[in-house]
């Protein structure tokens, strides 16, 4: 069979989840999108109404969320949208976990830029870790996923957990930030080598000065 | 009027015309799978590619590129065939091509397209893929390995039935078309989506391996399951209905069906009257043709006869049962089974004037006292129209899912004396207002007139166009009223004349305790409480086994024809009528079916000619100052007749669907 | 063959911060020059700043390299039915090697906004939409950061700069999906839709967003905007080849021995991007196997050939290829290249958004035959069949993810074709020689 959308039992679901309302917070940041759009136009939110949606399941769950089909239901009565076009939006993109995810969601990615420069050892330091693709790990700590090109191809391999990125990873690196984790501390966010952002290593070949002052070249303009 | 050229022949096409069209106007057949003259351009199936200039030097779908002014056109190019034998080959990789067990098999696109543009053999060597089925409710039967997702199904559940709970979820090539949580599609129009179905992903589940196109007798036939007037052509082998299926008629059921329309044959083989009945003793017992006709020539009747017609009779049926009981020196006639005695001194007064085609161009509507998603499905698909070119619904009466945006002014007759100023203001702007006043105004006192004065007050009536509207829902009625069957006072003034002889033809919807003294002949074709009730029952021919005249709620007079014959010893029904008026002594002037054509138009001119009846326009002036609230007359969508009762879909359908019982799928 | 393309210079650099080493913030912003009397430079007047950027030769950024300034052109200049004009912002990035959107958008997100106004004020848009692939989560933050912070100053909302001209910037995250960088696609996924590419005709220009005339820009063409107006077009023009002006962003990944994202000419060799910036190919210039110039969706060029190759979008038109987004995939000669394009090929197959045929079926396809390519399980007569199925997909499909799903292949056959040969012939020597009478 085709990779089939599975949803989690309905029955359960519904009675884990059928009483979801959105925090006091959450009510009003929802608002708050809302407004970015016209009137009459609120089914524009429903992305980000989604999304807002998984956080909170998260919170609940300490894990990084997912979207229950009641969760999905809440969304589309507010917005006042049939709810298979919420089901479709939820089941097209793929930041919508549509089953429960563990506390973190290891996405590493494993396209060609991500791959030449070695994204196979990343998958082999969470193989190692005992983590398996589109699983989680027995104790839900780590539910692994290979991703699609991240938009961080010159910092290369590189994975997303949760909201953070890990770059310019190597076999030790990765496994040394799995380990962090694991151990409940923060690894070190960005780059795991010496390098700022997308610079080349050893500093940047344009632009030096900007490394140490907020340099305006406008004095330098013809 | 713009002009191309297609395939070096010069033509000018309408403006607003597609590619598509214009090739199509040309005499160029372009093969499709997404694109349907209905439903919303997706452009997704790819098949219907051309090659234009001036544009892109790669084809164009036809289907979305809007024609216009000096494109060359190219539907027979190596580009073009090259392209759509590559889409084809695309369309088949992951098709399962079991053909032998599909019941597409015959009337199928994708088939009868490959023979065109398939290469006879496959290069895809790698596993097909397959889907697994979805539930769709207990019309559709669905083998999803099947589907091209051509999205027909998604946009006629979302544009046309109003109900958007077919879509397709994930994407690539793991986009499946599902129901919401393949759950049954709430919609009384769901069985369009197999028609609408290139392929055989979606068929007709009670139809499921029961024929081949080829070997079915294909007839056109009148559909009496509601007053629209649905034309329908029914497919039988030997003496069975296997399937209804809608006939295209722009100006009345477009090529739309309803479940009920399409899936009360099943009912036709069931609890049928296949025998006469004579009542022995309190109890009904076999009988023959000839035992029969003399239990009722027995009858004493003194010429104290009447007849009451059903809902799914036909214009000869009522003609032959009214000159009988006029032979017989009887004069009451009743249709409106269930009692009611509107006043019928104007026929325009209670037509649907709108007409159906009509009803689309409708600015601004008032909907009182109906549901018109039972009552009629496919004049509540023609208001979704109007409503997409503009129109504002306001409706008065019990509030239910109508499937667009009304605005519920209340559940109060009160209410039509005195509309809310928003309704005034809307109406008063409207170039085409209509009011449409339903199963529950008719059933109200004061009501039928109360929306008779709407007439002056809203401006119903412009030049050119009549708002006012009633909708009835029995096929018979607007024939019956044309044929005189409306007593003043209703079946209650029948039932206080205590006739001594009672016609009963088809009419099961009658609460016979009121004619416990009458000797009941019953003919009909079901075993339902008309036979129950009856003295004598002489079987008789439903719509499907005679021909017959009807005509729809909007007055137009249509034909159908027979599809196969009545079981057993049942015949047609003015057969019957024809034999029993011999022996009783009356016989009637007629010798032939044609002959009763011919006299029934010399009585009745307009049931001599298909097309619109003319009531002219006058309203009869009418008590007003109805109060309360109106009723619902259809309880339950998928019963409303004896056919349907008998039908296990329809019950199934009522079950699943009204009642909300889920029935597990058994494991497969 | 080409012009000598002369080192720009930092004094030339327009996005100077794009490391990060410095706050994105708006007073840093400003003290680089950012939101400077924007005010002036929408005094230009509407069509003005439209000649100016067709003068300034701009093309977009995004891929495609259609004139930027006449892009804008096409958009009404009144409205005639009472309906607005909307701005896309495209920050979707999303295709492979492609990673300078995100540095303009963390590091300097104040070029994008100022540009955005400018750009809405010359096409008489009313608000504009920045679409921000959902992964870029941090930078989304930086974003909505941003935008309050030029609310603030006054510099966007009503009487934006002070300018008379009221114009909102609003933010909308993507959720995992690279079929949105598609702009109609991104137009139906602001929408609340999913991303699938709607048919053209209609365009945006005419009925867009909401059905309302909309342009839809890539970051990058944004964000250089207000620097072509402040030094004006000729010296952008300064830069480049004819018909290729301006500076650009190259994001150089794979096997140099420093990858990054650098500004620089349009129209520099190749090889002196790579020594000038990444500290040459790993294992040096002869260890060269093929580059990607473009993105995933142009096709490869063999290094022999692009050495000298102007990265510009002639120059690389002219090797078969493009220069896309100007996301530069180095390959050396470790590469296994059949398996680099296979796992390219399966992206597109995942990203497929399934409405057409040919892409939905075509793409799953391709990448099954690849994945038999890279280990050899295929006959030799299957190299021919891959390309004519990649010649079926392409120009048959609503959008261009079709396309960009079939020129990676067909660079591939075209210049490995023996690479593919020889693995086809080497698991016919290693497999077991059963076949069956037939």
């Amino acid at each position: 069979m085709a990779d089939a959308v599975h949803i989690p039992d309905e029955a359960e679901t519904r009675a884990r989840w059928g009483a979801f309302a959105w925090t006091a917070e959450n009510a009003e940041q929802a608002k708050k999108v809302i407004a970015r759009y016209p009137a009459g136009r609120q089914q524009s939110a429903v992305m980000p109404l989604l999304d807002l949606a998984q956080r909170q399941v998260g919170a609940d769950t300490q894990t990084n969320g997912w979207l229950p089909v009641p969760v999905m239901e809440y969304i589309a009565d507010q917005l006042e949208m049939p709810y298979m076009r919420v089901y479709e939006v939820a089941t097209f993109y793929t930041m919508y976990n549509l089953a429960p995810v563990g506390r973190y969601h290891v996405q590493v990615c494993g396209t060609t830029p991500c791959m030449l420069r070695g994204s196979d050892d990343v998958f082999s330091a969470c193989k190692n870790k005992g983590l398996v693709k589109g699983g989680t790990t027995p104790d839900g700590l780590f539910t692994l996923s290979e991703v699609e090109c991240l938009g961080a191809c010159t910092n290369a391999p590189m994975v997303q957990i949760n909201d953070d990125n890990f770059e310019d990873l190597t076999y030790d690196s990765m496994s040394a930030i799995l380990d962090d984790l694991a151990a409940g501390k923060q690894p070190k966010i960005g780059p795991q080598i010496e390098r700022q952002t997308s610079c080349p290593e050893g500093g940047p070949s344009t632009l030096k000065e900007m490394v140490s002052e907020n340099h305006d070249y406008r004095g330098d303009w013809a | 009027m713009p002009k191309v050229k297609v395939d070096g022949v010069e033509l000018e096409v309408p403006a607003g015309a597609t590619v598509l069209q214009a090739c199509e106007l040309a005499g160029k057949e372009i093969p499709r799978f997404c694109y349907h003259e209905r439903l919303s351009i997706a452009g997704n199936c790819r098949m219907c590619l051309v090659e234009v200039k001036p544009g892109p030097p790669k084809p164009q779908a036809s289907c979305a590129l809007p024609a216009s002014e000096g494109q060359e056109i190219r539907t027979d190019s190596e580009m073009v065939k090259k392209a759509r034998e590559g889409v084809m080959e695309f369309l088949l990789i992951n098709h399962p091509l079991d053909c032998p067990i599909c019941d597409q098999g015959g009337e199928c696109d994708l088939q009868d397209q490959s023979v065109a543009y398939g290469k006879g053999t496959s290069r895809f060597d790698e596993n097909k893929r397959a889907v697994t089925e979805k539930y769709m409710g207990p019309i559709v039967k669905t083998v999803m390995t099947r589907c091209i997702q051509c999205t027909r199904c998604v946009r006629f559940a979302e544009e046309v039935a109003g109900v958007p709970e077919i879509g397709a979820i994930g994407r690539g090539e793991n986009m499946q078309i599902t129901t919401y949580l393949e759950r049954a599609a709430k919609s009384e129009l769901s069985g369009n989506v197999v028609d609408l179905c290139p392929v055989g992903a979606l068929t007709s589940k009670p139809y499921a391996f029961e024929a081949r196109p080829w070997e079915l007798k294909k007839t056109h036939a009148i559909d009496v399951m509601d007053a629209v007037g649905t034309n329908i052509r029914l497919d039988s082998r030997g003496r069975q209905v296997l399937r209804a299926v809608p006939r295209i008629n722009d100006d009345v059921n477009e090529e739309w069906a309803s479940d009920k329309t399409r899936h009360n044959v099943d009912g036709l083989v069931r609890k049928r009257l296949d025998k006469p009945f004579v009542r022995k003793d309190g109890k009904l017992v076999e009988a023959t043709w000839a035992e029969a006709f003399a239990a009722v020539a027995a009858v004493k009747h003194g010429g104290s006869v009447a007849a009451l017609a059903g809902d799914l009779l036909d214009c000869e049926t009522m003609f032959a049962g009214k000159a009988l009981v006029e032979k017989l020196g009887g004069s009451m006639l009743e249709g409106r089974q269930t009692g009611l005695a509107y006043d019928v001194s104007s026929l325009s007064a209670v037509n649907f004037n709108t007409t159906l085609a009509g009803l689309e161009t409708a600015d601004a509507i008032l909907l009182v006292g109906t549901n018109l998603r039972w009552e009629a499905p496919l004049v509540n698909t023609r208001i979704r129209k109007a409503i997409k070119k503009g129109a504002k619904v306001f409706a008065i009466g019990p509030q239910v899912d109508l499937t667009y945006k009304v605005e519920w002014l209340g559940n109060d007759a009160s209410l039509l004396a005195k509309l809310p100023e928003a309704v005034v203001e809307a109406f008063g702007k409207a170039a085409r207002p209509a009011l449409i006043a339903g199963g529950g105004i008719l059933a109200k006192d004061g009501a039928h007139g109360d929306t008779l004065a709407l007439v002056e007050t809203l401006g119903l009536i412009k030049d050119g166009w009549n708002g006012y509207n009633v909708l009835h829902f029995a096929a018979s009625r607007m024939g019956g009223l044309m044929l005189g069957y409306a007593t003043q006072g209703g079946i209650k003034a029948v039932a206080a004349a205590k006739p001594k002889l009672l016609f009963s033809l088809g009419a099961d919807e009658v609460d016979y305790s009121a004619f416990e003294n009458s000797f009941k002949v019953y003919v009909g074709h079901h075993g339902d409480k008309g036979a129950h009730a009856a003295d004598v029952i002489l079987p008789g021919a439903s719509y499907a086994e005679k021909a017959g005249t009807y005509v729809n709620l909007e007055g137009r007079v249509q034909r159908g024809e027979k599809a196969v014959f009545a079981p057993g010893d049942a015949r047609e029904d003015w057969s019957i009528l024809r034999a029993l008026s011999e022996v009783l002594g009356a016989k009637l002037p007629f010798d032939s079916f044609e002959q009763l054509r011919a006299e029934m138009a010399k009585a009745v001119p307009a049931l001599g000619q298909e097309g619109l009846a003319d009531y002219g326009w006058s309203a009869p002036s009418l008590p007003t100052g109805a109060s309360g609230e109106f009723g619902s007359p259809i309880k339950d969508f998928y019963l409303t007749n004896a056919i349907c009762r008998a039908s296990p879909t329809m019950q199934q359908c009522s079950a699943e669907l009204v009642h909300g019982e889920t029935y597990a799928e058994a494991a497969e | 063959m080409s012009d000598v393309i002369a080192p720009l210079a930092d004094k030339d650099r327009i996005f100077t911060n794009v490391y990060g080493f410095q706050d994105w913030g708006i007073d840093a912003a400003m003290k680089r020059g950012d939101w400077d009397n924007t005010k002036k430079l929408l005094e230009i007047g509407q069509d003005e700043i439209i000649e100016r950027i067709k003068a300034s030769g701009l093309r977009g950024r995004g891929g495609a390299g259609f004139p930027t300034g006449m892009k804008w052109s096409f958009m009404p200049k009144e409205s005639k039915d009472g309906r607005p004009s909307f701005l896309v912002i495209n920050a979707d990035e999303s295709e492979p090697g492609s990673c300078k959107d995100r540095e303009i958008v963390r590091h300097d997100p104040h070029k994008l906004l100022e540009g955005a106004l400018i750009a809405g004020f010359a096409m008489r848009a009313r608000a504009a939409y920045i679409y921000i692939r959902g992964e870029f989560i941090y930078e989304a933050k930086v974003l909505f950061a941003a935008v309050e912070q030029a609310y603030e100053k006054g510099f966007l909302g009503k009487n934006a700069c002070g300018s008379g001209y009221d114009f909102d910037v609003f933010v909308h995250r993507g959720a995992g999906a690279y079929i949105c960088g598609e702009e109609t696609a991104q137009i139906e996924s602001i929408e609340g839709k999913k991303g699938q590419p709607r048919l053209k005709p209609p365009f945006p220009a005419g009925a867009g967003l909401y059905g309302c005339p909309t342009t839809v820009n890539n970051v990058e063409s944004i964000a250089v905007g207000p620097t072509i107006l402040r030094r004006s077009p000729e010296w952008f023009a300064s830069f480049g080849r004819e018909n290729n002006k301006g500076t650009k962003l190259f994001q150089i990944s794979g096997h140099v021995n420093k990858p990054c994202v650098v500004e620089e000419s349009m129209g520099i060799s190749f090889k002196e991007l790579i020594d000038r910036h990444c500290g040459g190919i790993r294992g040096g210039w002869d260890n060269l196997l093929a580059v990607i110039p473009g993105g995933s969706s142009v096709p490869l060029v063999p290094a022999k050939e692009i050495m000298d190759a102007p990265m510009d979008f002639d120059g690389l038109r002219a090797l078969g290829s493009g220069l896309g987004t100007a996301a530069v995939i180095v390959m050396d000669k470790s590469t296994d290249i059949v398996r680099a394009i296979s796992r390219l090929s399966y992206f597109y197959k995942h990203e497929s958004c399934g409405q057409c045929t040919p892409c939905r079926e075509g793409t799953g396809w391709m990448w099954r035959v690849m994945e038999r390519l890279r280990s050899g399980e295929a006959d030799i007569s299957e190299i021919d069949m891959l390309q004519q199925v990649t010649k079926q997909v392409e120009g048959h499909t609503i959008c261009a993810l079709g396309d960009a799903a079939a020129w990676p292949i067909q660079g591939l056959i075209r210049h490995f074709r023996p690479e593919i040969e020889r693995r086809i012939n080497e698991n016919k020597g290693s497999a077991p020689v059963m076949e069956a009478a037939e």
